[in-house]
């Protein structure tokens, strides 16, 4: 199946746009290679800033400048970006609602043995509870480009986190996108599984399991962590089981988000499959997926346990 | 305005500070009151900026990025003395519930492009507004006021990097020097002194003054207009509390509010500076 990088697609579309607006620039912490700006500054060297080694900086003086009318787009790992950054974007460009777009990169786990100061583990989390930032965590390189088009439209702020392997198509070029609504990608009515990011393949195949074993479940793409499809979520309930699938921690992840709202209406139980609230062990990404069930068989695996209680 | 004028409005803005912290009985004055005398003469004179270009989004409109947003007392009296709002109003409604003037600079407020109040974030705003400046080929200067108890914070030091990097001869930096902070002397909290080497060695161009002394101040943001090859960093050697006889260098006025006797003993004292 064919692939892409998610972060070259993000390269792609600013280096597009960015030829027609030169308000659009992105700012780098010594990580153009890490998340694959080097063509947007080898393409459009005025609108490219090199900031060095300093998150807080990184953030700052994108606020700075979109306080000046640019569309500063920061690309730094997001391990760095949503935790050593965090006050500058609850200040900076939350508080001051200031246009930047955040773009963290080599999400989750992806960097493997580098180990936890290298994970990006509470992203949602940190990013997420900021006043006026949005979340989000697109799967396939289709909805990460319509997602870039759609942010570049408008003018507050948002973090987006992609990973740091290329990811596999799930869309069609002409699958309908709306900014801020879930993406179904299959329907179903004995369960629902939520997913975001690279958790979205696996519960695209954990459908396809369970469906050999008569189990019908739906697939619903929220790549919208915040604002969250509310919309999609309560129709998720009508199937009376929810499983979600994140690679982030439990707390305050696409889970307790889910649940949160599950709670003022009833009608579904709700299971999550997350990363484990402690360092994960040392290996590759897909390796620590399949260590704590963070697949096809351990989603179907949680729908079927959820189906039985 | 000639430098004695300046002076002048700075005494008047001194008394708007008075007023509105003993009305709000919250504020900041020790330091609002070490940074007026800077603040009058940006307003007033040095700066390129005036209610009707912040109206009309003029972008050639120079920039003021307030680090030690505290010191909003001061900023709010200049600015509604230029006349950006009501100033009686925003006295009237300091810190009260509901008003867009809170205690740190709020960009809801006309004439602040950012908010503030957390230190060591403005020097790295200034950048971006510098750069942006230098990318759009226009001609505005960056004006950033730090508090020296402030540039302990590490990501000052983040933006004093890059300005130097990237010799941002449009912006200048100005670190309210006035040696104490919220604990005690700033040499007793952490050490400050050589504030002159330090930005020197980040690359700007620095220029050390009596920050309470119009004439200096005035001929320092003069010659910092001149510099054409890098920032330039102004350290106003000032007194905190600058103008009220027992809140000078008293490190609990950083946030003391005056009682009625103190208030009209302040207040006697800036009458008496501004019937000279």
């Amino acid at each position: 199946m064919a692939k892409k990088l998610n972060r070259q697609v993000i390269c792609d579309v600013l280096i597009e746009k960015g030829r027609e607006d030169k308000d659009i620039m992105v700012l780098c912490s010594d990580s153009s290679g890490s998340s694959s700006m080097t063509a947007f500054h080898k393409e459009l060297p005025d609108q490219f800033i090199e900031v060095g080694i300093a998150e807080q900086n990184l953030v700052t003086i994108s606020a700075g400048l979109a306080s000046c009318g640019k569309k500063p787009f920061a690309v730094s790992p997001a391990s760095f970006l949503s935790t050593r950054s965090m006050e500058q974007v609850k200040v900076d460009v939350g508080y001051s609602g200031t246009n930047v777009k955040l773009v963290g990169v080599s999400g989750g786990v992806s960097y493997g043995a580098l180990g936890l100061t290298h994970h990006s583990v509470n992203d949602f989390a940190t990013m997420g509870s900021n006043p006026g930032i949005r979340v989000y965590c697109p799967s396939d390189p289709v909805q990460t480009e319509k997602l870039t088009r759609a942010l570049l439209e408008d003018e507050k702020g948002a973090y987006i986190r992609v990973g740091r392997y290329p990811s596999e198509y799930i869309y069609e070029e002409d699958v309908p996108f709306e900014l801020n609504k879930a993406m179904k990608i299959r329907e179903g009515k004995d369960a629902a599984i939520i997913a975001c990011g690279e958790m979205v393949p696996y519960a695209v195949k954990a459908a396809e399991l369970l469906a050999e074993e008569g189990i019908d479940a739906s697939v619903i793409d929220m790549y919208c962590i915040k604002p969250i499809d509310r919309e999609a979520v309560l129709e998720a309930t009508k199937t009376g089981v929810i499983v979600t699938a994140e690679e982030h921690v439990a707390f305050g992840g696409l889970g307790s988000l889910v649940s949160q709202i599950v709670a003022e209406v009833g009608g579904a139980k709700v299971g999550s499959i997350t990363l484990p609230d402690a360092p994960v062990i040392a290996g590759e990404q897909w390796e620590v997926f399949d260590y704590y069930g963070m697949n096809a068989e351990g989603i179907a695996k949680t729908v079927k346990e959820m189906l039985a209680k | 305005m000639t430098n004695q004028e300046l002076q002048r409005k700075a005494n008047e803005l001194r008394v708007d500070i008075l007023r509105m912290i003993y009305k709000a009985k919250t504020g900041h004055i020790g330091g609002d009151n070490s940074i007026i005398d800077m603040i009058t003469a940006l307003y007033f004179k040095h700066m390129n900026i005036s209610p009707k270009q912040w109206e009309e989004k003029d972008p050639n409109r120079d920039r003021f990025v307030l680090s030690k947003g505290h010191a909003v007392e001061a900023l709010y009296a200049a600015l509604g003395d230029r006349g950006f709002f009501d100033k009686e109003e925003m006295i009237e409604t300091f810190s009260q519930f509901g008003s867009p003037y809170i205690g740190h600079a709020n960009n809801h407020v006309a004439g602040i492009d950012l908010n503030s109040g957390s230190l060591g974030h403005g020097l790295s705003l200034a950048v971006g507004m510098a750069l942006a400046g230098k990318k759009d080929g226009r001609d505005y200067k960056v004006y950033c006021v730090m508090g020296d108890g402030e540039v302990a914070e590490g990501s000052v030091w983040e933006g004093a990097m890059a300005a130097g990097h990237y010799k941002l001869n449009n912006l200048i930096g100005i670190v309210d020097r006035n040696r104490q902070q919220i604990s005690g002397t700033t040499e007793e909290v952490m050490t400050q002194d050589s504030q002159e080497e330090r930005w020197a060695a980040f690359g700007w161009h620095v220029i050390s003054i009596d920050g309470n002394d119009m004439d200096a101040v005035d001929a320092a943001l003069t010659a910092a207009k001149e510099v054409k090859d890098r920032p330039v960093a102004i350290i106003a050697n000032t007194v905190k509390g600058k103008g009220i006889s027992f809140m000078e260098n008293v490190a609990s006025w950083h946030h003391g509010v005056p009682k009625e006797e103190q208030y009209e003993q302040a207040m006697a004292e800036l009458q008496a500076l501004l019937a000279d």
